[in-house]
């Protein structure tokens, strides 16, 4: 027995608000993140990623109200990612109760902000977000480039060495997005997955593309990957994280079960 | 209900902590502190703390707290968490090597960079997520399952003297992850990111009364 493998409920928060249909039943406010974290922290959450994809800069002081209400009711890892682009930013999400934060595109923009906030605030909160995809032609060896925009802007850098470099530069862990998946519910980039999670020293969380249990479990046996996330499949209550854990456990690999 | 002060030497998140201890007790008067009277007055102190050793000590050594700690170490029920245990032993080989408050006698040591798991992957550094604890008989164990997993997060670990592991993790070989003597508690995990375990720790510490 050892370390559990994890498995991280992502929220898209807008504006204060969770978006994405969500239809539990037992839930008053479905759209309150406040109360969905609560849910799913009692189902066995073994953390909680917040996204924040408020448009406007003046609507993120919404987020912090959100990770201080989460944070005095939910005692589990909570990490907040989205808009994160200043050492002021990251201050204000630690300060609210978050334990790590996502930075995507500020790194790729400015990579030194990674090493600056890891100096600052120690790498345990600072989780690099990779959005990778595929360029290479089928029958070519696999090769993987960083896009920003969501996916629509080429940055012309290799995902793996992105990964490494982030890595060197103070990235405590890394969560790794497959564009060519997400929101596809065909499952992981396992190739991609693997190829990264065994090229760096830390923890990798793999995301997009879940749409069944059976891809989480892939995500750790043959991806290699340290944590899943997910959204869509715990939003809409298809499952829950419970039954995702005894899968997981059924098929070999270590969880919490609570 | 007794005082607790949560020492604010400006590493770390501190109001998780605070919140923690308030959930796990409602009615404790929960302090967040950064003076020496504030850490003395209080019934019980909890010393937190993430980040690198080197800037805890200086921290703590600027702030005139180092000695506080000690004063409290041998005065009062006193909880060191993460960062806070670490800086408990005699010196760590962090940043170069960094001495420490010496209040446990021992080193604290980085996780060999060669680690395999048992299907042969390399272990990742830090240790990070919930793991199981192997208690040793303790008050502050009580009415917590034993094995029970709690949240880690951490590359470095504690080598003390055998006589004060008050648990044990496997990542993969076993190693201190409670120390306890006397008033002392600490531990290298998070109770206030563990959930139903980390929050009756915290309950049971607040609670304590020094005795073992």
């Amino acid at each position: 027995m050892g370390l559990a493998k994890r498995i991280i409920p992502c929220l898209d928060v807008d504006n204060g608000r969770v978006v994405k249909g969500v239809k539990f039943v037992d839930i008053r406010d479905a759209g309150d993140p406040v109360e969905i974290a609560r849910r799913y922290d009692r189902e066995g959450a073994d953390e909680i990623t917040f996204l924040d994809i408020t448009a406007t800069h003046h609507d993120r002081e919404t987020m912090v109200h959100v990770v201080e209400q989460v944070a005095g009711e939910v005692f589990i890892p909570l990490t907040v990612g989205g808009g994160i682009r200043t050492l002021e930013d990251i201050r204000r999400m630690l300060n609210a109760g978050a334990d790590k934060v996502g930075i995507n595109s500020a790194a790729v923009f400015n990579p030194e902000f990674v090493r600056e906030a890891a100096r600052r605030f120690g790498s345990q909160c600072i989780v690099v977000a990779i959005d990778a995809k595929k360029i290479s032609q089928t029958g070519d060896a696999n090769r993987w480039e960083i896009f920003t925009h969501g996916g629509r802007k080429p940055t012309g850098i290799d995902a793996i060495f992105w990964a490494k470099k982030m890595v060197d530069y103070g990235a405590g862990e890394i969560l790794l997005t497959s564009m060519d998946r997400d929101g596809t519910r065909e499952g992981f980039d396992l190739p991609l997955t693997r190829a990264i999670s065994t090229a760096v020293s830390v923890p990798v969380i793999a995301s997009g593309g879940v749409g069944n249990l059976d891809h989480l479990a892939d995500g750790i046996i043959k991806g290699k990957a340290d944590a899943v996330l997910a959204a869509s499949i715990f939003h809409f209550a298809e499952y829950s994280i419970g039954q995702a854990k005894e899968r997981m456990a059924s098929l070999g690999i270590e969880v919490r079960l609570t | 209900m007794s005082s607790v002060a949560v020492i604010d030497y400006g590493m770390g998140n501190l109001h998780s902590i605070a919140k923690a201890l308030q959930h796990a007790v409602p009615e404790a008067d929960v302090r967040i502190v950064s003076d020496a009277d504030g850490i003395l007055d209080a019934d019980r102190v909890v010393f937190p703390g993430v980040g690198a050793i080197r800037d805890c000590m200086q921290a703590l050594n600027q702030l005139g707290l180092s000695v506080v700690i000690r004063q409290v170490a041998k005065t009062k029920p006193l909880l060191g968490i993460c960062l806070g245990m670490q800086a408990l032993l005699t010196d760590s080989e962090e940043n170069g090597g960094t001495e420490c408050l010496n209040v446990f006698a021992g080193h604290v040591v980085h996780f060999p960079a060669s680690l395999k798991d048992s299907d042969g992957n390399n272990l990742k550094i830090p240790h990070m997520g919930w793991n199981q604890v192997h208690q040793l008989k303790h008050p502050l164990w009580s009415d917590i399952p034993q094995d029970s997993r709690f949240y880690f997060v951490h590359s470095y670990y504690a080598q003390p003297d055998a006589a004060v592991v008050a648990a044990t993790t496997e990542y993969p070989d076993a190693f201190a992850c409670a120390l306890a003597q006397d008033n002392i508690f600490a531990v290298q995990f998070h109770p206030e990111k563990s959930q139903t375990a980390g929050l009756q720790l915290l309950k049971n510490f607040l609670h304590w009364d020094g005795q073992v």
